[in-house]
């Protein structure tokens, strides 16, 4: 039995310095002698000091689960139990915070107050795909956790071949640059796929991300499958007497080295009486200048999503980016999200019947191309999907009149429409 | 016992909890009706609604993994500063808001007492973006809550302070799978030697097909090795990537000394300006020196330092190294260009230089 603190030379240097200590909290855990976790949080220690000399992990997976689900539980069984006992169960439960992770303390002290009675007393917010991460719970104790947190509003996570949790920026709820509802979005997607998040049966992880705008402050373009991503048709938003004030302030040298000549497609220029002159049909939502003059510029009216496809991390093909499926949809009336809600069924249902095992969508796409994808889930072919037209000739065209027709008719019909 | 009470408790599928009741009631009230923000101070954000209403945010680091309490202590602030309310960011800073300004340093000297650096905002170095390692990683080759913390140390100041030429984000992880996703800097572990395999575990452990399906560069073939079904590496062609392990552990490919640690930087997920960047591979080699890797810290702090000083207001890290070159970067930053830094693979051609542009 871990009945003493264990010597933790190498994690102690790790409570030096200004910034906090995760260490210092671990310590506070095993030494908090009238609590549960105490025992098994001295052996954790123990454990990760043994990490810290030898420089090796000492955790293997398992089968670990709740009543009705397939995932959601990390299992961790320890590879060195017989030296450190108390923690040779030291499982995760990934719990989905709420959208947006704002928190009332009610709510927080009361996660707190479950936790300490089911578990280590460790809690991360958040993980890197969005998850509370309930670290370290003893296999026996998982499903009365589980029941107590799920009792209180609480759902788990995704784990494995499944659809995973997931993220929204601050959005609506602070940000004015915000182009959509993100948490509406968000609880509308991933509410509408619970089974096939919490009974993995995919043939690998799918991530969907939402950020509000090009900014992009949840890092969905690249480390989601499908990203959301808010956007404008029509044109900036301009108060050309703020524009001065901006200018008046700042010079015009500022204003033009750092909003001006900063514009990717060179659509800014300032005018003679220091107001800005925008070629709005070339701007591409990027941001920029409405980050640097947050008072005079802002996004306009006409707002909606623009939606990448594929990217991922490194395994197997190496990395790769979201591109671009779905330019601009309208996310506003309750029949947007239900195409929304469609769309996305489309995404996971094409997914699950055609990915290979261990196959992401973007890996997906890159064996089948973009073609098929697109015309599987009935969108349109768009010049925004491309950096640039094909450059090899090596393709077959034969159909070459029946698809100018596709685009022509397209176009007329768009024009009559207006 | 009735009946009913005998019956297993089944899972209320609720999903991801409605956030409206949870957030600050200003923001609930003012929900998509922002007007515009500034930024009073480092670590404050002050956002203005169309109503008039104004909201100011004091961001502040955390050590992600918190304890109890921690979480309790950060509970008590917002209960006695902050009207009852927090939010979390993706990078695990806390945020509290305050609907009257003359709340805010009071809310910043508490913070800064208690430990808790206010920070992260506009273009300061935010907290590095935090994987699991050795606390709780099946397949890590590092630790990353130590890495992370050794890291901010370091770079503490900046993270309390506005001075770079524009956010820096920077990522840790403890295996070429890359948890910790693309980064201004990327700081992740590269295995440089093939895995080692028990064979007396494979056929019992692993799905082989599976496990040859998983190679990158189709190295791994069955084998029969002391008469028992196994797996089989070409040296030759192992990349050393570790893709095998996950699926199959006694195909080990931590190694305490030959796993190193590499940095990349320009990565970039957002699409201001420049579309998004992947980070590139600076430097190699680099020891995994637990608990406090310094060899790591001390290139990061060079790095950083050519960046603050040469990079012009809102340049990003690969915006930076677009402007300057390549060949200035590693003068400026003295790290060595090695074979290695020359992309082979797939689509490799691109990552070349197909022009006569030459900096000198």
């Amino acid at each position: 039995m871990a009945t003493k603190t264990p010597a933790t030379p190498l994690l102690d240097q790790l409570e030096d310095g200004p910034w906090p200590s995760f260490v210092t909290g671990l310590k506070r855990l095993a030494n908090d002698e009238s609590k549960q976790y105490a025992p098994m949080m001295k052996s954790l220690l123990g454990q990760l000091e043994h990490s810290y000399d030898t420089r090796k992990g000492y955790w293997k997976g398992g089968t670990v689960g709740v009543r009705g689900y397939g995932g959601g539980i990390i299992p961790r069984f320890s590879e060195v139990a017989g030296a450190y006992p108390e923690s040779s169960e030291f499982h995760t439960m990934r719990v989905m915070p709420p959208a947006g992770m704002h928190y009332d303390t009610k709510t927080l002290r009361k996660l707190c107050d479950i936790w300490e009675k089911y578990g280590s007393g460790l809690i991360a917010f958040h993980g890197q795909s969005g998850d509370i991460m309930f670290q370290g719970i003893s296999t026996d104790n998982i499903q009365p956790c589980f029941d107590e947190l799920n009792d209180f509003g609480f759902d788990l996570g995704g784990a494995g071949a499944a659809i995973r949790t997931s993220m929204s920026c601050v959005g609506a709820a602070r940000c004015e640059q915000s182009n959509y509802d993100e948490a509406r979005a968000l609880r509308t997607v991933i509410n509408n796929l619970l089974d096939d998040m919490h009974r993995p049966s995919l043939p690998y992880k799918m991530k969907f991300k939402f950020s509000g705008c090009a900014n992009d402050c949840v890092n969905a373009s690249h480390r989601s499958d499908v990203a959301f991503i808010g956007t404008w048709r029509d044109d900036i938003k301009v108060d050309q007497e703020k524009v001065k004030e901006f200018v008046g302030e700042n010079g015009r040298k500022m204003v033009n080295d750092q909003v001006i000549n900063m514009c990717p497609t060179r659509a800014l220029s300032l005018n003679d009486d220091d107001t800005l002159d925008i070629d709005n049909r070339s701007c591409v939502r990027c941001m920029h200048c409405i980050n640097v003059m947050t008072k005079a510029l802002s996004p306009g009216d006409d707002k909606g999503v623009s939606i990448l496809v594929g990217g991922k991390r490194t395994l197997k093909i190496g990395d790769l980016m979201g591109s671009m499926v779905v330019p601009f949809m309208k996310l506003e009336s309750d029949e947007d999200f239900e195409k929304l809600t469609e769309l996305t069924e489309e995404m996971v249902e094409f997914f699950a019947e055609n990915a290979l095992e261990h196959e992401r969508t973007g890996e997906m796409i890159d064996r089948i191309g973009l073609i098929n994808y697109l015309e599987a889930l009935g969108l349109e072919v768009d010049p925004n999907m491309v950096a640039h037209p094909r450059t090899s000739s090596y393709v077959r065209m034969d159909d070459w009149d029946e698809q100018a027709d596709k685009w022509n008719q397209r176009k007329s019909g768009s024009v009559a429409a207006e | 016992m009735s009946e009913a009470t005998e019956k297993p408790r089944m899972p209320i599928e609720c999903g991801v909890p409605d956030p409206m009741p949870l957030m600050h009631p200003l923001m609930r009230e003012n929900y998509g009706k922002w007007s515009w923000h500034d930024r009073p101070r480092p670590g404050v954000l002050h956002h203005v609604a169309k109503s008039g209403d104004a909201i100011w945010t004091i961001k502040a680091g955390t050590q992600r993994q918190m304890d109890l309490s921690t979480i309790r202590n950060l509970c008590d602030i917002a209960d006695e500063m902050a009207d009852g309310h927090v939010r979390f960011t993706a990078r695990s800073n806390v945020e509290f808001m305050v609907s009257d300004e003359t709340r805010v340093d009071a809310l910043i000297e508490k913070l800064e007492s208690d430990g808790y650096p206010v920070g992260g905002t506009g273009n300061s170095i935010s907290m590095i973006s935090h994987t699991q390692g050795w606390l709780h990683c099946d397949i890590p080759g590092t630790d990353a809550s130590g890495v992370v913390k050794s890291l901010m140390d370091e770079i503490y100041h900046d993270f309390k302070h506005e001075e770079m030429p524009n956010r820096v984000k920077i990522t840790t992880s403890c295996c070429q799978i890359n948890c910790g996703g693309q980064g201004d800097i990327a700081i992740n572990i590269q295995h440089t030697k093939p895995p080692v395999i028990n064979h007396d575990l494979v056929s019992n452990v692993c799905e082989r097909p599976a496990v040859v399906a998983r190679c990158p560069v189709a190295a791994i073939r069955p084998a029969l090795v002391n008469g028992k079904p196994s797996l089989e590496v070409d040296e030759k062609k192992c990349i050393c990537c570790g893709a095998c392990y996950p699926p199959c552990p006694p195909m080990q490919i931590n190694d305490p000394e030959n796993s190193v640690l590499a940095i990349w930087v320009g990565g970039k997920h957002s699409s201001t300006r420049t579309k998004p960047t992947f980070h590139k591979l600076v430097i190699s080699g680099l020891p995994n020196n637990a608990p406090r890797w310094p060899e790591v810290a001390e290139v990061v702090q060079k790095i950083l330092k050519a960046y603050k000083d040469d990079g012009r207001p809102w340049e990003r890290m690969s915006e930076w190294i677009d402007r300057i070159g390549w060949p200035r970067f590693f003068e400026l930053t003295s790290l060595p260009f090695t074979k290695h830094h020359i992309e082979d693979w797939r689509g490799g051609r691109n990552a070349l230089n197909q022009s006569s542009h030459v900096h000198f």
